[in-house]
């Protein structure tokens, strides 16, 4: 295998200057700013993060309709791969400002460096067909996170949730290893259009079913699916909120999608079917079933949420639900559309609870009584959020899981995944309910103080920017979809 | 034209955040500025289209999916447009002593009447959804926020409704997309498309019922008597007067278009459950105590003729029960204007028996010719709208089917008996030397004034169901020709029409 290591490094530009710029913030924080408030500090990480991330992304946006296949497909390079590097920079600069909104740790430079290896994991992630590379990808992601989960010291819970995200992750990603050495046994190659081929000749075979469902258990952990889902409440409770944040984030969109890609483009042989009454075994089968219980699971169990974190959770289990359902429907703009406002929102969610985390110490969703009169800004992003996350029109997320919905019942033949749409359908109706709980704290209770309740400005503006996103990504949502195709 | 309806609502909705908190005043002038806009720009866009379909904007929305942005209008919509426009100043003008957070009480309500205008301009099914979608989120928050007892209970339970209501539609509105091979939603395309018999046979009931839960249909009525009772007058006025037509409209437009021959299938059945509707909601009205719940039950009631007359699938039930649609909305939000703004907010008490001491026949003579007008209007006296809708429902039901009609005739009379009582109990049944104890009777001694607003809202209203009630022609000349359009091949051919 010859590279051309000339051409390699203009092609990871953009990668490389993602590390260089986690190491370069790191390096400046110890050398330069240690001595500063903490508050300083994130600030100006920050913005160094900023400028490097938003050199990288107009990198990226310069690459245009670049396309690469190194290496027998250990780095591919797509006009999609480019726009959804450039989504994953966009949300670690917002994760990178959350950082400003809160206060845990003193040891600023170091949280931001984990971010930084964590983006470049997710963009080497986006940007490989190779099961190895994936893997590779996928642990450098894991242990950044593990890593900055763990990141508030004073807090027990933060120590907690960081070892159980930590276990379980450790055993999805044996699982997730398990299942390619499986499928590299069985088909002869680690390249997934090669094992494709493969595959195709040993369907049936039960080495590779078992194999499906070993990587379907690791990744199932990484988009936090029942039933392997009980890492995410406490990760999302104990772990700073920035880091919460870009877990629900980036970090989904990114597993979304390559989960997407190992099944569509390496097992297309082997999918099966999920149809009512005409069950086949496959992956199809099985991802049918992960999406049910995570709907019904994730929707049921956020109804008895008091804590803001823990129904966010939740309805991001229930959210991985409808995302698979989109992926069942084999529809690949319509997953990236569906986990791309729903990480918009989400990231959203995060900053309102950084923020008001930070000032009232607060994290029950009684917390946000009376919000409107303390912020009347927070009030209105928290709603345009909270109604995109239960899929009213015109809101990006009604969008979302209209097209994963479509796309599920025009998969197979005479509406056979119709018990899953209507399935889905039924727990929207439920997950109503509690975001409608946390809305009336909002805008019905009143608040016990009146003292204003502000964020930075720039974390003000940035909120007030995913909330016009998701109101213009659902009104108008054909850029953005041209954009993930 | 008319599309500048729901641009001007949503505008104004947007436009009470630019007045200060404390400039009441200027809310709600901007409100009624923007409710009256709307209403000249129906009645202006209306004028001499008769029945026909007119295209108002057609723009490519979400290529991917086929959907468009196409704001239409046929006979039927510009009826219940100005149906909107006159619920909504008359809503405004009820509310004028709304002084708890009062811009944002009007943003939601403008918000809430543009995604009406939405629904009843929308032909193209998922613009048409989405605007449904749009009218649920300010009801809750109009309950929640301004509503009187048990709101929160109230208001989360239409919400949960409505949004089951519209879950179930979205089910049928995606297998209708699919099974007609994903090309998008124009409803005169999909209307035209032949569906195959055995998949109309369960959409359509599933459609139906999803719109139907809105307008009431009974054994899904019990939202509507507890959300109308906890609203404030205005969400009242307008969740009786308009939101509940939503429901109907969505049936008509969409669910009996598009699965003609799922319709033929279950017309009896949902026949004789508006029916049920029509006797139920008269009985209970009769044994209510609160004032509010018995117009409550009585718009479950009324509201089952308009269901009635769509399973007649005769022009003269269709044309009845579009009538119906536009005399309910009025007569209801006269009902409610006198019930909630005139007495409660007064009185503080909607309980019939306490009512009686008060002797508001002689302390709100207003209020109390407004509610017998309305009284009558509702009972279906000649000469009111209520008249010429209920009939025309009937004899198309008698047609269709005679012993449902028979029954719906009973209902009829328990209407007229519930309302009476409540008149009676009201405004004429005080003792006239006041109560015993004194206090009550103080009470029922000072004449209390209707102000200004309410009185030229309620007179509104009254212009409006009587000129329809004396010249039904007006209204009968847009919607009797709408059923000649393509949109309605579908039914034509199932034969009725």
């Amino acid at each position: 295998m010859n590279v051309d290591h000339a051409r390699l490094l203009g092609l990871l530009a953009p990668e490389c200057l993602v590390v260089f710029t986690a190491l370069a913030a790191l390096f400046a924080d110890l050398r330069f700013w240690k001595h500063r408030t903490p508050g300083q500090r994130s600030h100006r990480t920050a913005i160094v993060l900023t400028l490097g991330f938003g050199a990288a992304a107009t990198l990226l946006g310069l690459m245009g309709n670049t396309t690469a296949n190194l290496a027998g497909g250990t780095l591919v390079l797509s006009p999609l791969s480019q726009h959804l590097k450039i989504v994953l920079l966009l949300f670690a600069i917002v994760t990178a400002w959350l950082c400003t909104e809160t206060r845990f740790t003193r040891h600023v430079g170091e949280f931001m460096a984990l971010l930084g290896l964590a983006t470049a994991g997710m963009m080497f992630l986006v940007g490989t067909e190779n099961l190895l590379m994936v893997f590779v990808a996928l642990e450098l992601v894991s242990l950044s996170l593990y890593a900055m989960t763990a990141f508030d010291k004073r807090s027990p819970r933060s120590a907690e949730a960081a070892l159980r995200y930590f276990l379980f992750g450790g055993t999805a990603a044996a699982f997730t290893l398990f299942g390619f050495s499986l499928f590299y046994g069985v088909g002869g190659s680690i390249h997934l259009p090669t094992l494709a081929v493969s595959i195709a000749r040993h369907a049936g075979d039960p080495l590779v079913l078992v194999a499906i469902v070993f990587v379907l258990a690791g990744f199932g952990f990484k988009i936090a699916a029942v039933p392997f889902h009980a890492w995410a409440p406490d990760a999302y409770e104990g772990a700073p909120a920035p880091t919460a944040a870009f877990i629900a984030s980036g970090s989904k969109i990114a597993g979304f999608l390559v989960l997407g890609k190992l099944l569509q483009v390496g097992l297309p042989a082997a999918a099966g079917s999920g149809a009512w009454k005409a069950f086949a075994p496959g992956w199809m089968a099985v991802v049918a079933l992960l999406a049910a219980a995570s709907m019904v699971f994730g929707n049921l169990a956020a109804l008895a949420q008091t804590n803001l974190r823990r129904l966010l959770a939740y309805s991001a289990i229930a959210h991985a639900g409808y995302a698979l359902l989109a992926l069942v429907g084999g529809s690949q703009p319509a997953l990236l559309y569906f986990v791309v406002t729903y990480a918009l929102a989400v990231v959203g969610m995060f900053g309102v609870v950084a923020v008001v985390e930070n000032r009232t110490g607060n994290g029950s969703i009684a917390g946000l009584a009376g919000l409107r009169e303390r912020s009347p800004l927070l009030a209105g992003v928290t709603t345009v959020f909270l109604l995109s996350l239960a899929g009213i029109p015109p809101l990006a997320g009604f969008l979302g899981k209209f097209l994963a919905f479509v796309a599920a019942a025009k998969q197979g033949t005479a509406l056979g995944y119709g018990w899953l749409v209507a399935l889905a359908l039924g727990m929207s109706c439920v997950s109503l309910y509690y975001y409608l709980q946390v809305l009336k704290q909002v805008w019905v209770v009143p608040a016990e103080t009146r003292d204003p309740l502000r964020g930075g400005t720039v974390v003000g503006g940035l909120l007030a920017a995913l909330a016009v996103a998701v109101v213009v990504a659902g009104c108008m949502p054909e850029p953005l979809l041209d954009f993930l195709r | 034209m008319l599309a500048w309806t729901i641009y001007l609502s949503f505008a104004a909705a947007a436009a009470m955040f630019l007045i200060k908190p404390d400039n009441r005043q200027g809310a709600r002038m901007l409100a009624l500025g923007a409710a009256l806009a709307g209403l000249a720009v129906g009645l202006i866009g209306s004028a001499g289209r008769g029945g026909g379909f007119a295209v108002a904007t057609r723009l490519p929305w979400i290529p991917t999916l086929g959907a468009q942005f196409l704001l239409a209008s046929d006979g039927i919509s510009r009826v219940l447009v100005l149906l909107t426009g006159l619920a909504a100043v008359a809503g405004i003008l009820f509310s004028w002593n709304v002084e708890h957070r009062t811009r944002e009480f009007f943003a939601l309500y403008l918000a809430l009447i543009g995604g009406v205008y939405g629904v009843f301009l929308s032909f193209d099914l998922l613009l048409l959804f989405v605007f449904y979608e749009i009218a649920i989120v300010p009801k809750y928050f109009l309950i929640a926020i301004w509503g009187s007892a048990r709101r929160e209970y109230a208001a989360m339970k239409l919400a949960l409704y409505s949004f089951a209501g519209s879950a179930m539609v979205l089910a049928g509105l995606i297998a209708a997309h699919v099974e007609s091979g994903s090309h998008g939603f124009d409803l005169a395309e999909l209307a035209r498309y032949p569906f195959p018999a055995s998949f109309q046979h369960w959409a359509f009931p599933l459609v139906f019922v999803g719109f139907a839960i809105l307008a009431g249909l009974w054994p899904f009525h019990t939202w509507a008597p507890t959300g109308h009772a906890a609203a404030p007058t205005a969400a009242s006025m307008l969740l009786a007067g308009v939101v509940m037509k939503l429901g109907a409209y969505g049936c008509l437009r969409v669910a009996m278009t598009l699965f003609p021959e799922g319709l033929a299938a279950w017309r009896h059945f949902f026949g004789a459950l508006a029916v049920a509707g029509i006797v139920h909601g008269a009985l209970v009205a009769l044994s209510q105590r609160d004032f509010k719940f018995v117009v409550g039950y009585s718009s479950v009631s009324h509201m089952g003729f308009v269901l009635l007359g769509l399973m007649t699938v005769s022009t003269i039930g269709l044309g009845g029960a579009v009538l119906q649609m536009f005399s309910h909305g009025i007569i209801a939000g006269l009902l409610f204007g006198v019930v909630g703004r005139m007495v409660y907010d007064r009185e503080h008490t909607r309980d019939l028996d306490e009512l009686r001491t008060r002797r508001l026949g002689r302390r709100m003579p207003f209020a109390a010719v407004t509610f017998v007008v309305a009284a009558l209007a509702s009972m279906g006296i000649p000469g009111f709208s209520g008249f010429v809708a209920e009939f025309k429902v009937l004899v198309g039901a008698w047609q269709t089917f005679p012993k449902l009609a028979l029954l719906a005739g009973v209902g009829i009379v328990l209407g007229a008996a519930y309302t009476l009582r409540a008149v009676q109990k009201v405004f004429f049944d005080g003792d006239p030397e006041g109560s015993p104890d004194g206090t009550a009777g103080a009470d029922g001694t000072t004449p209390s004034v209707v102000s200004l607003p309410e009185k030229i809202g309620a007179s509104l209203l009254v212009a409006a169901t009587v000129a329809v009630g004396l010249c039904p022609k007006l209204l009968l000349d847009w919607i009797t020709p709408s059923f000649a359009s393509p949109l309605f091949d579908g039914l034509r051919k199932g034969g009725g029409l």
